[in-house]
């Protein structure tokens, strides 16, 4: 196998970064897209390589930060990163369950000048939100942190993953977004990576659901008040006939650091049989544009049949790498959920496998014991 | 008269890699053109639009119909809620 050298001219350098801190986290969401097998905290990145990364990255011109997980909170040099990140000029994204946001942290975090805060929900109701997490009393506690949230003057973006559990209840969900004044609501259906890989059958709703959900929303969108939340729904691409533009490309734009170190084209690139680059060994710059990994589906001369051929080709690239490896066995191959892949009779499978799970449901722990048959890697 | 400030949502600067001036927000980024980088460099809150439109004229003296493009800017990103008007 070989690939083209690419001249570093051709390539945009990443504006994005993801620094996913540590993979523990307070909830155990079966819909995580975390990696089924997590880094351990002995295993994390200090706090030097981390400032490392993030200079390295902004001298590259990553403008966009996301601190992320598992719980960024539960990394007790978060305020010490964000200082640096911000230090920088990063726009500093905390991505959080809510969990641990004590009003000492919040205020800590202004300090340092974090410009927004992203905080998940399970549910709009205790009951499921709590059971979903399989955590007591944490709806309570998402609660009290959107309060502070505003208080304290951030942005504030709601995300509810959405799945068979929780999408019969969206306006329960569009109600509670208005009452805590979220800026944005992104209102996502899971997609399947991780954990929610794992459990895609218990979790994927019918097509029934998504469009009942989808036109809630719409109709909700016309009676809305100029200063009520913008909402974003992002549909599951199971529905769809035409690949998501997965990254907006691989190694174009974003670049994610995992909490050992790795640096990946997008956030669940490690399941696939590639070796990828570790920050501890090489320099940001050096992976983005030399790395093997990196360059592999980088642009279009990489493509298969149908894709080569395709007029849509510059719009989807191809879709996701993880969804043709996950459902096909083979990275190179067009994302299954185009119709003209000759793999797409194997997402329609999967929409009628899902409508009786032979597997239970899993919550995502790293206790969990996960039969072999079932984790890929 | 109308005194525009930047959304507290969004925040403004300068980018090298994209030489240009942007707004960011929440996992997001809008790159202005050098016009408006230039119209947005003097939204503070407390020039009025009359201000910055003699501002702009005595920054760049000669520019023809200047006064119809910062309306058009403003109104626009009045409209994407880029900006709010002050009173």
């Amino acid at each position: 196998m070989s690939t083209k050298p690419i001249l570093k001219a051709d390539v945009n350098n990443p504006l994005w970064l993801l620094a996913e801190l540590t993979y523990d986290c307070p909830l155990h969401c079966p819909y995580c897209s975390n990696p089924v097998q997590m880094t351990e905290r002995k295993d994390e990145c200090d706090t030097e390589t981390w400032k490392k990364v993030l200079s390295e990255a902004r001298e590259m011109g990553a403008v966009q930060l996301g601190f992320s997980g598992g719980e960024p909170l539960l990394r007790k040099d978060l305020e010490v990163l964000v200082a640096h990140a911000s230090e920088l000029g990063f726009y500093t994204n905390l991505i959080t369950s809510g969990i641990g946001l004590t009003e000492k942290r919040i205020k800590g975090l202004k300090e340092a000048g974090l410009d927004h805060i992203q905080l998940s929900f399970q549910a709009a109701n205790a009951d499921e939100n709590d059971l979903i997490g399989n955590k007591r009393h944490s709806f309570e506690q998402k609660l009290a942190v959107a309060k502070l949230v505003k208080q304290y003057d951030y942005p504030m973006v709601l995300n509810f993953c959405l799945t068979r559990q929780n999408i019969d209840k969206i306006d329960d969900v569009l109600a509670l977004s208005c009452e805590l004044g979220g800026d944005f609501v992104e209102l996502a259906t899971v997609q399947y990576y991780g954990w929610a890989y794992l459990n895609r059958d218990h979790l994927l709703p019918t097509k029934a659901q998504l469009e009942t959900a989808e036109a809630t929303v719409n109709a909700f969108r016309n009676t809305q008040g100029d200063d009520e939340p913008k909402f974003i729904f992002v549909t599951p691409d199971y529905y769809e006939t035409r690949p998501k533009a997965c990254m907006n490309g691989w190694a174009t734009t974003f670049l994610t650091v995992t909490p050992d170190g790795s640096a990946l084209p997008c956030h669940s690139a490690k399941i696939l049989p590639l070796t990828f680059p570790n920050v501890k060994e090489s320099s940001l710059e050096k992976i983005w544009h030399e790395d093997f990994s990196f360059n592999k589906f980088r642009g279009l001369d990489w493509l298969p049949s149908p894709c080569r051929d395709c007029d849509e080709k510059e719009k989807d690239f191809g879709g996701c790498r993880c969804q043709a490896f996950m459902l096909t066995g083979d990275m190179h191959k067009t994302d299954p959920v185009c119709d003209k892949s000759p793999d797409h009779h194997l997402i329609q499978a999967a929409i009628t496998q899902s409508q009786q799970p032979t597997e239970n449901l899993f919550y995502r722990d790293p206790k969990t014991e996960i039969p072999v048959h079932l984790i890929q890697e | 008269m109308a005194t525009p400030k930047l959304n507290p949502l969004y925040k403004f600067q300068f980018e090298k890699a994209q030489d240009a001036f942007v707004l960011l927000y929440p996992e997001g980024m809008i790159t202005l053109n050098g016009s408006a980088g230039e119209i947005m460099q003097m939204v503070n809150g407390e020039r009025d639009v009359d201000t910055i439109i003699s501002d702009l004229i005595a920054k760049f003296p000669g520019a023809e119909g200047i006064d119809k493009d910062i309306h058009e800017f403003l109104d626009h990103a009045h409209e994407k809620k880029w900006i709010k008007y002050v009173d």
